[in-house]
């Protein structure tokens, strides 16, 4: 089984960072992972994305045609990945900073207030990690726990206290993707 | 009793040179030997000619030789020196190879301040390659593409590297010298002894312009030839040091 | 490090460089591979006789490179496309010299200064000999984060074994990418063979000289023979591929570096929809790996070539088929990168009915 999942929003919004902590805590689990950066003057320009790839067996193409899921955190970035998700998929929509409604039928879309969830633990830098959270918590993609000690190790050689807050936006993000919508 | 009072020397192979008569290159090859001799490096010291008419400087020079492309003397010698700090590496590069093809390479090579010494062959022209306009070529004077003398409008006026080199802070020693009288070759060779001895002091970048005679594409005696460098050339490039910061070393 | 680090293929490449033996490193920066020029900052910095050096051009890298290969060094340096047009001086005459260095090109579109996308455009550049003169050079294709690692272990190796420079030519998204990757221990350089070649100072020896010129015509043929003779050596020993499904294949793709990953995915879905499809991906591109390609074509299958440019890499097919197998061509120049569904779509149009 393999899973394609796109990041995208604007440069400042923590989407490669999102992209690399999934990739590096299923790593931990022992899956095959890439992880696909958008890079150079396309970052520069206001948009990032990264696509992650997370499988048990060797992973071909890094490319995602059609992904499985897609993260996004601002309307051009939902705009443009509604249309590429496969049939089925899953699409979560940071509902904060997006005002309007996917219109596929065929995908399932889930929209989280991450700004307002991450202002009410404290500080809007835990938005991207609500997102993650919620996500797991969604697709099984990886654990709870695996996403919480993956972002620990890229993170705690930088700041302890962002390592806390994370820890509690992924569980926050989790329980609101579940129990709250 | 007869005693030896000129003979080649020992680092000097035994081999006919290929210059023209009257050529300075002939003579500066000499000095520089004579100073490996002198300063006991030979087997320590490695050398990268150019392209130009020193690239069979090899054949001459009996100590290891590096070649390096048209101009990219400063740019070999650098990779050279840092792996090997504690050899002798020089260049030996004429005024189209430094001033002109490889600007770029001398100028930070000199402004990195490499720990290695240069001997830099002004004769106003591409001898190589038939004679045609050096950035060294003076105001007015004849080449193969400047038939009817250098326009100052049309192809720029004589560069000074060494007057340039001479502002950056990662140089240490520069000098200008002639190879037209016994007198002038004396102090050319007091100069690039200098300035292989800075090296070996591990102070910085040195340099040794040497104004050179080029009889062939001069179109004059190799007497005249030394007597347009004291007459006129040395009014664009005057002889002298240039840069000495040995001493605040 | 025996345990997988996720690392981006800049990367990899300058930490593989590191425990290969390379204490050398020139450059100038060029998106996308700065991030390779910056990681051998830090990490030359750490070697006791480690030296990093940016280069005031790409010219000047190379050179440099010369100049510490002379002097014996494990040496590197890397660009992206228009930095490396500007090396291709360097190396003929590292060629012409025989003198080991690792050049890494992280292709982006082109020509001119194009963009930073991914591209494989200069293919031919890397496999003709960009520079003058009648040289070959090793050319490694590697298509994950692991085989960068490999290969660039190897590249030190093939260098020193056969003296002449060996490009890594990769795209600005393998360059990019990340993927776990586990290293080999450090190479003790005190155990190579000694390099009798070097110049370091006469003392103790005769003088040696490392010079290209050879004015003498008949000498310079000799020297021409020689590499000649030295480059069938390398053909007949290092020729690699990845075969991936092709004993049954009726198409089989041909495609090296990110191209290939992309295939490989086309090729599992249309073996999932019963189409006999296959990939076979060059991991040298010089020596191209024409026994894999002969052996493929023995049965019987129809190719497909997949390049990410307008027709380069296909010559070297019809050259090593010679006319035995149909060859079909799809490209895709100037950074567009294609997806798995658009090769699906390929497989699909050239599949034989
Ligand atoms: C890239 C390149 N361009 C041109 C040449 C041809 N070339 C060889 S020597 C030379 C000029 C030599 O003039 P200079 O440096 O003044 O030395 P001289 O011969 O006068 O001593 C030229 C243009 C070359 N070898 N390589
Ligand atoms: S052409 Fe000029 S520089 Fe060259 S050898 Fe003859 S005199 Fe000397």
């Amino acid at each position: 089984m393999i899973t394609k999942t796109a990041f995208a929003g604007s440069g400042g919004q923590g989407v490669l960072s999102m992209g690399y902590i999934l990739a590096y805590a299923a790593m931990r689990d022992k899956k095959n992972v890439t992880y696909l950066p958008s890079y150079g003057a396309e970052v520069r320009g206001g948009t990032a994305n990264c696509t992650v790839c997370i499988s048990d067996e060797e992973i071909a193409s890094p490319v995602a045609s059609a992904p499985d899921y897609a993260i996004v955190l601002n309307k051009p970035s939902m705009l443009k990945y509604q249309g590429i998700i496969r049939k089925g998929g899953i699409m979560l929509v940071n509902s904060s900073l997006v005002d309007a409604k996917a219109e596929r039928e065929d995908i399932e879309v889930i929209y989280i207030p991450a700004n307002k969830l991450a202002l009410e633990l404290g500080s809007e830098r835990a938005v991207n990690m609500i997102m993650l959270g919620a996500f797991a918590a969604k697709t099984g993609v990886t654990s709870l726990e695996s996403l919480a000690g993956g972002m620990s190790d890229v993170l705690k050689s930088k700041s302890a206290g962002l390592v806390d807050l994370n820890k509690k936006g992924i569980e926050r993000g989790a329980e609101y993707a579940l129990h709250e919508r | 009793m007869t005693e030896t009072i000129f003979k080649r020397p020992k680092y000097l192979k035994d081999a006919v040179f290929h210059y023209c008569p009257g050529c300075g290159h002939g003579i500066t090859h000499r000095l520089v030997a004579e100073v490996i001799e002198e300063l006991d490096i030979a087997d320590r010291s490695i050398c990268v000619p150019p392209a130009g008419c020193a690239v069979l400087a090899y054949d001459y020079f009996d100590i290891d030789v590096g070649e390096a492309a048209h101009g990219r003397g400063a740019a070999v010698a650098t990779g050279l020196k840092r792996v090997l700090p504690d050899r002798i590496v020089f260049t030996y590069q004429g005024d189209g190879d430094m001033a002109a093809i490889g600007t770029a390479e001398t100028i930070h090579a000199a402004n990195r301040g490499e720990n290695i010494t240069t001997i830099f062959i002004n004769n106003g022209t591409y001898g190589m390659t038939g004679g045609q306009m050096a950035p060294t070529t003076l105001v007015g004077q004849k080449s193969t593409t400047t038939p009817g003398g250098r326009d100052t409008k049309r192809d720029g006026n004589p560069l000074r590297l060494s007057e340039m080199l001479a502002l950056l802070d990662g140089t240490i020693y520069i000098e200008r010298v002639s190879v037209t009288s016994p007198k002038n070759i004396r102090a050319a060779k007091k100069a690039i002894k200098k300035a292989f001895q800075i090296q070996m002091d591990r102070l910085g970048y040195s340099l040794v312009e040497v104004l050179s005679p080029c009889p062939t594409n001069w179109k004059m005696s190799p007497v005249d030839s030394c007597k347009w460098i004291d007459e006129y050339m040395t009014k664009t490039f005057p002889i002298g040091v240039i840069k000495d910061n040995s001493e605040n070393k | 490090m025996t345990e997988k680090v996720l690392m981006s293929g800049n990367h990899v490449i300058g930490e593989a460089a590191v425990r290969a033996g390379c204490s050398f490193y020139a450059g100038y920066p060029i998106t996308p591979q700065n991030e390779l020029t910056e990681y051998m900052a830090g990490a030359m910095a750490k070697l006791d006789d480690g030296t990093f050096i940016q280069a005031e051009s790409e010219i000047a890298a190379i050179n440099m490179l010369i100049g510490a290969s002379m002097a014996g060094a494990r040496v590197m340096t890397s660009s992206s496309s228009p930095g490396i047009s500007l090396k291709q001086e360097g190396i003929s005459f590292l060629s012409a010299l025989e003198l080991p260095a690792v050049i890494v090109n992280c292709m982006r579109g082109g020509p001119g200064l194009g963009n930073i996308a991914p591209s494989q455009g200069d293919y031919f550049q890397a496999t003709r000999g960009g520079g003058h003169g009648d040289y070959r050079n090793i050319v490694l294709g590697p298509a994950s984060g692991q085989e960068i690692c490999d290969l660039v272990t190897k590249a030190f190796d093939y260098a020193d074994e056969y003296l002449t420079p060996v490009m890594i030519l990769l795209d600005g998204m393998m360059g990019q990418m990340m993927e776990p990757v586990v290293f080999p221990e450090y190479r003790d350089i005190s155990t190579l063979p000694e390099k009798t070649w070097k110049i370091d100072g006469a003392k103790g020896r005769p003088r040696r000289v490392i010079k290209s010129l050879l004015l003498d015509v008949n000498v310079e043929e000799a020297h021409n023979w020689k590499l000649v003779r030295r480059y069938e050596q390398i053909k007949d020993k290092i020729q690699m591929a990845e075969s991936y499904k092709t004993s049954d294949a009726k198409l089989t793709v041909i495609a090296y570096g990110i191209a290939a990953r992309i295939a490989k995915s086309a090729v599992d879905r249309a073996r999932e929809e019963g189409i006999k499809a296959g990939l076979l991906r060059p991991v040298t591109l010089w020596p191209f790996p024409e026994r894999s390609l002969r052996e493929a074509a023995s049965n019987n299958t129809e190719f497909l070539v997949y390049e990410m440019s307008t027709g380069q890499m296909i010559e070297d097919v019809r050259l090593s088929l010679n006319g035995s197998s149909r060859i079909h061509f799809h490209g895709r120049p100037g950074g567009p990168v294609s997806t798995p569904a658009d090769i699906y779509e390929q497989i699909k149009k050239y599949y034989p009915r």
